[in-house]
């Protein structure tokens, strides 16, 4: 049916947590470099990666994201020594949770971008959207109750 | 008699166990009796459902509905109740939540017709016959409640005035809230009631220290120290999530929290304060020297000795957590 022309001209709504030390500069780095890259996502900076509540992504899903990116310093360079490990647990038993509620792993995503990472957060970035945009539009259940 | 205010009990999609403790108020029943008119509860008494349609509206004082709701039936009596009642509440985890009937919302209707009535190796079942509100026979239509396309609990579908949550409730917070509706004081609309604001943690008394977990252990694996925390020992306790009120009764029995009052004040989603709170104990080793991927693969090694967090994190909550369930396609 109509799933197929859905899909077609489907832009997909990301909502990305960047952490404010290292990742949200990497964001600005990228900025500066003036490499394209696509605008879905929608930045939130976070003072750490660690900060990010797993209620704020279901919240962001429940509000209308497609897809949800959590960007954290590389192991060991935490501004808080260990906020990013901490995002890194949580990130990995969310997705075992959020797999059994049906949503894909592709719809959340941690990765590492350092300040001097501009281009690692284009192509982060570039994935999580086409990875996403493939997948179609997140439906909540609330949304098709009989 | 008539002068009394009249009290109902109903059941929706539940186990009973709501109705065992109201009765598990002993003797203070009679108190209950000597105030209130129980002038409606299917699994004590006699009063049918066109008795209640027979009602003026609002001539029920307080309705303590227990029970998700399931079926097109479930849905009419509690459209029915709230019509006849002055305070609707919703009484246990199941009205409150969804609680154990809510797990089917890990699934479709359609999956779980699938692998009841079709796929399921025990049953003969050629001509594919599945539920459906109505059928047709050459002596005419009949009609059987059909099941909602997901368990909702009671706030989805009517006003709730107040919450009581517990699988079940506490004996003695029911009574607390007996006494509370008898006084006429009656907290603001919508409160949650029968219960404390806080965790379960601080009606638990064990001896709490910090909290570094090697590895989640399960119940079977072990006897735990029945002095020191339970999710200390490793074992999947809930009580850090979950909202107090109850006297944690299972950690006193040595069993950790299974987390039936629900979220506490402030918090929307208790599976997901799970994740937050799990995800900071876990205790991977040293990490120094290792590759990223090396790391994932110890944070994956150490999750994958629990086969169900999801069933363990919503067990009490899912129609009323922020995804409501499998999510639709």
């Amino acid at each position: 049916m109509s799933a197929q022309s859905d899909l077609q001209g489907f832009e997909p709504k990301i909502v990305g947590f960047l952490c404010n030390w290292c990742s949200y500069a990497g964001a600005d780095k990228a900025g500066g470099m003036q490499t394209p890259y696509p605008p879905n996502v929608q930045v939130i900076r976070v003072m750490c990666s660690g900060r990010v509540d797993p209620q704020f992504v279901l919240s962001a899903y429940e509000k209308g994201a497609d897809g949800v990116i959590i960007l954290a310093c590389h192991p060991g360079d935490c501004h808080y020594k260990e906020g990013n490990c901490r995002a890194l647990q949580r990130h990995a038993m969310l997705i075992l949770v959020l797999d059994q509620l049906g949503v894909e792993k592709e719809r959340c995503r941690l990765d590492y971008v350092s300040a001097g990472e501009g281009e690692k957060f284009n192509r982060v970035i570039g994935e999580v959207v086409e990875a996403v945009r493939s997948l179609g539009p997140l439906q909540l259940s609330r949304e098709n109750i009989a | 008699m008539p002068d009394k205010p009249k009290l109902a009990i109903y059941w929706a999609a539940s186990c009973g166990g709501c109705e065992i403790a109201v009765v598990n108020l002993h003797e203070k029943i009679l108190d209950v009796d000597a105030a209130l008119d129980l002038m409606f509860c299917p699994c004590l008494m006699d009063t049918k459902r066109k008795d209640i349609e027979a009602l003026p509206d609002r001539a029920i004082a307080v309705t303590l509905f227990n029970g998700a709701l399931r079926t097109e039936e479930n849905l009419e009596m509690a459209r029915l109740l709230r019509r006849k009642s002055q305070v609707m509440v919703a009484f246990g985890s199941c009205a409150k939540g969804g609680c154990i009937p809510a797990l089917a919302n890990f699934s479709t209707r359609e999956d779980l017709f699938r692998s009841i009535y079709l796929d399921n190796p025990s049953v003969e079942n050629p001509d594919a016959i599945i539920p459906c509100g109505t059928t047709s026979f050459p002596e005419g239509d009949i009609h059987l409640p059909a099941l909602l396309g997901r368990v909702k609990h009671l706030a989805q579908e009517v006003d709730v005035d107040y919450y009581i949550p517990g699988c079940p409730p506490e004996s003695h917070q029911i009574w607390n809230v007996i006494e509370v509706i008898l006084s006429g004081d009656l907290p603001p609309k919508g409160s949650t009631i029968g219960c404390g604001t806080l965790t379960v943690c601080d009606d638990c008394d064990r001896t709490k220290e910090d909290k570094r977990i090697p590895a989640f252990r399960r119940n079977y694996e072990f006897y735990p120290d029945p002095k020191a925390c339970l999710l200390e020992q490793g074992l999947l306790c809930m009580g850090i999530a979950t909202r107090s009120g109850c006297g944690a009764p299972c950690t006193k029995a040595n069993m950790p929290c299974s987390g039936c009052y629900g979220a506490p004040d402030g918090i929307s989603d208790q599976g997901a304060k799970m994740v937050a709170a799990l995800g900071s104990v876990m205790d991977i080793g040293d990490t120094v020297g290792l590759s990223e991927a090396e790391i994932s693969g110890r944070v994956s090694a150490f999750l994958s000795t629990i086969p169900d967090y999801a069933g363990l994190f919503y067990k009490y909550t899912l129609a009323s957590s922020t995804l409501g369930g499998k999510v639709g396609r």
